[in-house]
């Protein structure tokens, strides 16, 4: 069990240590891992904590040292942005994709419909029209 | 033809990702890339392994280009590795010992029984130096310049093939443009 000199810091701990990967072993973070190397930045992280340092503070003195592997939530920079847009570009081009073939087909009906009436003789059009234009009867 | 040509599109999906999947083929995922490359060696103020009297700073690594090897008693790795280090010492390379988290009798011990690569031993007990590099496992080695700067870094055992693979040039590069 942790000591805390202030309450307040338990929660701030407990998310630090699960969002900060442990960088001897590949998928555990540091509240999951036995490992000596966890141990000791977990200990590390309760010191920093202890000098009033803010999470991100914690987060930055860590990566500085073991690079930011030791992240799971990858910063937003010129690296990772597009990591971190990619989800949301490819979701507007699918709605853009499917805007387009929506069109696509609908004018291509148009076509088709229009491609057949110019075939018609003038009897069968003007008979088409009527056929269209009156509403169909009640049965 | 354009429906045809639809049907491609998994096909050249696949040749697009393959060279990425790939090169990945050849990483190892337990190689982490050292934040400290291009950076000097982290300020610290520690005592001799040999001499409890005599404390060590950065400045005790500038002036020649030299390996900081992390070693200790506890790590098994490392009696593998001491051998390699002695052959290096011997042939003129600098290495500067950084006894980590360990005790001082038994680390002095195995010096005396194994034989002393070190120019000396920085005495790091708690730690502390250890985090402030990042060294997440022993051994680790770290090629400086002769500024203190790091240069390059290997996790694990340094032996004749990792030795000509990474160090060889690195370190001869370094010690001939020291001479100019």
């Amino acid at each position: 069990m942790v000591e805390f000199s202030d309450d307040s810091m338990r929660p701030r701990y407990q998310k630090l240590i699960e969002e900060l990967r442990c960088p001897k072993c590949q998928n555990q973070n540091l509240a999951d891992s036995n490992s000596a190397i966890s141990v000791e930045l977990r200990l590390q992280i309760l010191r920093l904590l202890e000098q009033k340092n803010s999470d991100e503070e914690i987060k930055h003195y860590l990566a500085e040292r073991y690079s930011d592997f030791i992240l799971y939530r990858p910063l937003v920079d010129q690296r990772t942005w597009f990591l971190w847009a990619a989800p949301f570009l490819f979701a507007l081009s699918a709605a853009i994709a499917v805007i387009l073939l929506q069109r696509r087909r609908q004018s291509d009906i148009g076509e088709y419909d229009s491609g057949r009436r110019a075939a018609m003789s003038a009897g069968d059009r003007e008979r088409l029209d009527q056929l269209l234009n009156t509403p169909s009867e009640p049965r | 033809m354009r429906q045809r040509l639809a049907l491609f599109a998994p096909l050249m999906l696949f040749v697009a990702v393959a060279p990425f999947l790939w090169l990945a083929l050849d990483r190892d995922p337990n190689e982490l890339p050292s934040a400290r490359i291009g950076e000097e060696f982290p300020e610290f103020s520690l005592a001799d392994l040999n001499d409890p009297q005599q404390l060590l700073s950065a400045a005790d690594l500038r002036g020649e280009v030299a390996l900081v090897n992390v070693w200790a008693t506890w790590c098994y790795a490392c009696s593998i590795e001491h051998a390699m280090l002695n052959e290096l010492a011997s042939l003129g390379v600098k290495i500067i010992g950084l006894n980590y988290k360990d005790n001082r009798d038994e680390a002095t011990r195995w010096l005396q029984h194994l034989g002393d690569p070190y120019a000396f031993s920085i005495f790091d007990a708690s730690g502390s130096l250890g985090i402030d590099l990042g060294v997440y496992g022993a051994p680790e080695t770290y090629l400086l310049d002769a500024e203190g700067i790091i240069r390059h870094r290997r996790v694990g055992i340094l032996d004749q093939r990792s030795w000509q693979r990474e160090f060889a040039q690195r370190y001869q590069t370094l010690a001939s443009s020291n001479v100019d």
